[in-house]
């Protein structure tokens, strides 16, 4: 059977471009949702069985099992089953679900540390190997880091840096593999190692010539991986089921090979919909086991797991793994990319209940069929498990066939990866500002000594020069470390079959971050408009600041402090275009901080905005919980502020409320949440987090988890469930802003 | 005044000024869609449970112009049209600021957004004529049905409540009603009964809310320094917001 029937022919058939055959062959559904079936007796049969291997997982501390002496590669375990009978599509990381695999290419100490946690012993001889034979990245980042590097970590004005760990947010064009057939793919990356047979063998060229390699290896590997299941994905995908089994073998190949932060899967549900509608067609393939399908993928999908540190955990908290799924978005030609399998994805929310992943990230535009947004509001509102990012703002840079990776990092699918750099607290290099570069907790001084500010009160032109000095010196050794980082991974932790399923040349970024936005722009608004006296201790550190008089607080659509907002991202963004980055990678900025801002929080002291030591940041670009007065849509106004171009990276903005603050009744609540979010999206703001449930929920949920399994809340660029997050970032979550009404 | 304005026509004094309190971008319960709330400053009630304390001085809160206010609500207007809502006046009391009130609605209408009074009811009806004309939809609070209970609990009482109900349904405006239930204040159900069967007779009426008593502005009392009159009063349970609507529902009103 031609695999390749009753499609539409183009470009896509001589050259590696799923876009175009997309574009040629997808049908745009502008319905609503009363096609979408419940789940076969078999999906819940099988969930069911999953719901109780998460219960075990849950009790057991968060990790069911490890596998503590097998290195996983792609081909490493043998094939693995929640039940044999009973599943659709097959394929888990290990040979058991939710047995957990040691990576050690990033690290070995994180592997050791992790198993030790959990109460594991990692096997000697795999020790023995990573610390004695086989370097990792780990070991390599830390021969070439800079003392001045180490002090900027130690104090935390830079951390969460993927330098012993895998640094993920590279996203393989899974789809690609359903598509062609992965003999066709070692066909193309051999004549692209051709390419590379220049006159002159150089160091780009000898790494090219070496990844290329790797690469065309671990296509092989997936091949032999798919056999061991019964699959033979050397050829290209024939029907529905096929497409989803090749995409999904490209993934599961990926999450063995490589311990990522995020490991997002990309935006595969249209694509998939264009075997589904032909198989519909031909009469092969019903309404019911096309959702069926798509179930027992999330379902996978789901099960997905990485053996990571309790202190990882503190940094991205509740064991995300980023499986994020890209959902509608629109064409460069005005049609929308929403399909019924679109739709489909979002109904494993309530086929299988709500869930943290994959990470549903619906690609809002003003022009997506009303029935779809709509749709989108209401799953929102009973599941709380998706999140929106601006096609509108993005298509126009990025084009109509980007994922996203991780949160909020937009790239184009199979032509585009990043060099994910964590983030530079900005409220810290404020402090530094005022204390002359030493540590306002550890007394240490970290840049090059320079003047502190010795005056009564503090002036904004004085603040504002010495901030800037600190920022320039913060975006250097930034990148600095980054470039270090990246180097390494390349090195000894390369992602060969995520990038296997990319182009030869592809765009890279160096995705810097920054937390703290909001602190240090109330911070300056403090300074500037009203006085700000700082209390300095015996070493002439300012530990404290006394506010005397009002000032303006990000968060209230008030353009003396939200333009305070802008400047600093610019100006941050500014400098760090400057700096000479690894492989020519393009500099990006996000202001996100996942969970993390808790911890940041915890390392900064107290900043001029009145915020005390060791209090949470607000997350992302939110505006500080309590000071947005004026209610969520001013909230939302001052955020949609921040220029995107300038945060290319992504600006990510938590929303939560409750449900009675929404509207009266249902039918009003759907209507003013889209009403809200096209008023956001069209006011430029990039992403959005929408959670609508009640505080008591939450506070239930503290004291009776075993009530909450499935509870799921979303977070600063991604969702978790609440029953998995610390205490302390429960309360946080409890304690920040919660529109509720009048 | 024979050459005075017809009624559709903005005042001559744009610098026109107001008190209010505060605003809120979303509201969303105050009349349809998402609305831009203000709350007016000042009230001539005393409501023994009110929740805004802090709004009764008439010199409190801030002053602000129509204009500056119009400007503010027009940073808001992709959301408040897309989802069909428009601008309400609270408070304290709107009624108590008619002119300003007014002519800031005139200029709401002027962008195409809806309007809404949320009120007590509470003012001679002359002054709130022209107010009237350029409002779209009235939420009325009713606290009390008997007269010496109304006293009791709001400082006031009914007659010119009344008057401007009996008024809102000659000039068929657009009504919902507020009815709070406090337990062993206003849940008497004969005292229900007879304001359900006189509500009957208002049939510009589109929506009863009967809404539990809360006591989360207990704290605005005790930070100005006043004893919170409801202090240990319970807050209704499910039970007495059912047999409250209940009574409501028998008598056929269109109930949110």
């Amino acid at each position: 059977m031609d695999p390749w029937r009753n499609f539409t022919e183009g470009y896509w058939q001589s050259e590696i471009d799923v876009r175009e055959f997309i574009q040629l062959n997808y049908s745009p559904y502008e319905g609503d949702e009363s096609f979408l079936p419940g789940p076969t007796k078999r999906t819940k049969k099988l969930w069911e069985k999953t719901t109780v291997l998460l219960d075990e997982e849950n009790k057991k501390g968060g990790t069911l099992n490890i596998d503590t002496n097998t290195i996983s590669t792609i081909t490493s375990h043998e094939p693995g089953h929640i039940d044999k009978d009973l599943e659709v599509i097959v394929g888990l990381q290990t040979d058991e679900p939710l047995k957990r695999a040691i990576m050690p290419f990033g690290g070995i100490r994180m592997v050791k540390n992790a198993c030790d946690a959990y109460g594991y012993k990692l096997e000697t001889e795999v020790e023995k190997i990573f610390t004695e034979y086989r370097k990792t990245h780990n070991q390599g980042v830390f021969d070439a880091y800079t003392p001045e590097i180490r002090r900027a970590r130690k104090a935390g004005i830079i951390t969460g840096l993927p330098d012993a760990y895998g640094r993920g947010r590279i996203i393989g064009d899974y789809r690609r593999v359903a598509l062609y057939g992965v003999d066709r793919l070692i066909q193309e990356k051999k004549r692209q190692l051709g390419l590379l047979e220049t006159a002159w063998m150089e160091d780009e060229i000898i790494r090219q010539r070496e990844e290329t390699t790797e690469q065309i290896k671990a296509l092989e590997a997936l091949k032999e991986m798919a056999g061991s299941y019964g699959f033979d994905i050397s050829q290209p995908a024939k029907n529905a089921f096929e497409a989803v089994q090749w995409t999904y073998f490209a993934f599961l190949g990926a999450v063995k090979e490589q311990n990522g932060a995020a490991m997002s899967l990309g935006r595969v549900s249209t694509f998939l919909d264009i075997y589904m509608e032909r198989d519909i067609a031909e009469g092969t393939l019903t309404e019911v086991e096309a959702q069926e399908l798509i179930d027992h993928f999330v379902i996978k999908l789901r099960l997905v797991r990485f053996l990571r540190t309790p202190e990882y955990n503190e940094l991205f908290s509740g064991d995300p793994t980023w499986v994020t799924e890209a959902i509608g978005g629109m064409t460069l030609d005005g049609r929308t990319l929403v399909t019924k399998t679109s739709f489909r994805f979002l109904h494993t929310l309530t086929n299988l209940g709500p869930a943290p992943e994959p990470n549903m990230t619906v690609l809002w535009s003003l022009a997506l069929p009303e029935n779809f947004k709509k749709y989108c509001a209401r799953m929102s509102i009973a599941t709380s498990s998706i999140q929106y990012e601006n096609d509108d703002i993005m298509r126009p840079m990025w084009g109509d066939d980007y994922s996203i990776a991780c949160c909020v990092s937009a790239m184009r699918t199979g032509k585009q990866m990043q060099f994910f750099g964590a983030r530079a607290n900005l409220a810290k290099a404020l402090l530094y500002a005022v204390n002359g570069g030493r540590d306002e907790q550890l007394g240490l001084q970290v840049t090059p000594h320079f003047a502190p500010i010795t005056s009564e009160y503090l002036d904004f032109d004085e603040v504002m020069e010495k901030f800037d000095e600190v920022m320039e010196w913060l975006a250097r050794t930034y990148i600095n470390a980054l470039n270090i980082i990246h180097y390494m991974h390349d090195k000894y932790s390369y992602e060969a079959l995520e990038m296997a399923l990319h182009d030869m040349d592809i765009l890279r970024t160096m995705a810097c971050g920054i937390a703290g936005l909001s602190v240090v722009v109330d911070s300056l608004s403090a300074i500037k408009y009203a006085r700000v006296k700082p209390i300095r201790n015996e070493a002439g550190l300012a530990v404290d600041f006394e506010i005397e008089g009002d000032f303006p607080m990000f968060g209230n659509n008030d353009e003396r402090v939200d333009d305070l907002a802008t400047f600093l991202v610019e100006s941050f963004m500014r400098k760090l275009r400057k700096q000479k980055t690894y492989r020519n990678s393009k500099p990006t900025l996000s202001i996100l901080t996942i969970t993390s801002n808790v911890v940041y929080g915890k390392k900064t002291g107290n900043t001029p905005d009145g915020r005390k030591a060791g209090d949470p940041f607000a997350p992302g670009a939110n505006p500080m919980h309590g000071r947005d007065k004026k209610g969520a849509i001013a909230s939302l106004s001052s955020v949609a502020k921040l220029p995107y171009r300038y945060a290319e990276d992504g600006i990510s903005y938590t929303f939560s409320i409750v449900p009675k603050a929404l509207g009266r009744d249902k039918e009003a609540r759907v209507n003013n949440l889209v009403a809200m979010m096209d008023g956001y999206f069209h006011k430029k703001g990039h992403h959005m987090n929408v959670n609508v449930f009640e505080r008591e929920t939450l506070l239930d949920a503290m004291e009776h988890p075993e009530k909450y399994p499935q509870l799921t809340i979303r977070v600063s660029g991604y969702a978790v469930n609440f029953v998995k997050l610390t205490r302390e970032q429960q309360e946080d979550v409890i304690k920040r802003t919660f529109f509720e009404g009048i | 005044m024979l050459l005075s304005a017809p009624s559709l026509k903005g005042s001559e004094d744009m610098d026109i000024k107001g008190r209010i309190h505060s605003v809120e971008t979303m509201g969303t319960v105050d009349g349809p869609g998402i609305r831009y709330v203000i709350f007016m400053q000042g009230c001539p009630l005393r409501c023994i449970y009110c929740h805004n304390r802090d709004s009764w001085d008439p010199r409190g809160g801030r002053e602000i112009t129509v204009d500056e206010l119009v400007e503010d609500i027009n940073k808001y207007l992709v959301f408040i049209k897309g989802s069909g809502g428009g601008v309400t006046a609270t408070g304290g009391e709107p009624l108590m600021q008619p002119e300003f009130v007014r002519e800031l609605f005139f200029r709401v209408r002027e962008m195409g957004l809806n309007t809404a009074v949320d009120t007590s009811g509470f003012i001679d009806i002359d002054r709130a004529k022209k107010l009237l004309e350029v409002t779209d939809l009235v939420l009325l609070s009713i606290k009390h049905v008997v007269e010496e209970r109304h006293r009791e609990i709001t400082g006031v009482g009914t007659r010119k409540i009344i008057s401007f109900l009996d008024y809102l349904r000659e000039i068929d405006k657009p009504l919902w009603i507020r009815y709070l239930i406090i337990p062993g204040y206003t849940d008497d159900p004969e005292d229900l009964n007879r304001l359900a069967m006189m509500l009957r007779d208002y049939n510009n009426i589109e929506l009863v809310d009967i809404l539990p008593y809360h006591d989360m502005g207990a704290y605005k009392w005790e930070e100005l320094g006043y004893d919170y009159p409801l202090k240990g009063v319970a807050v209704p349970t499910k039970q007495d917001m059912e047999k409250a609507k209940a009574v409501f529902r028998r008598y056929g009103l269109p109930m949110g």
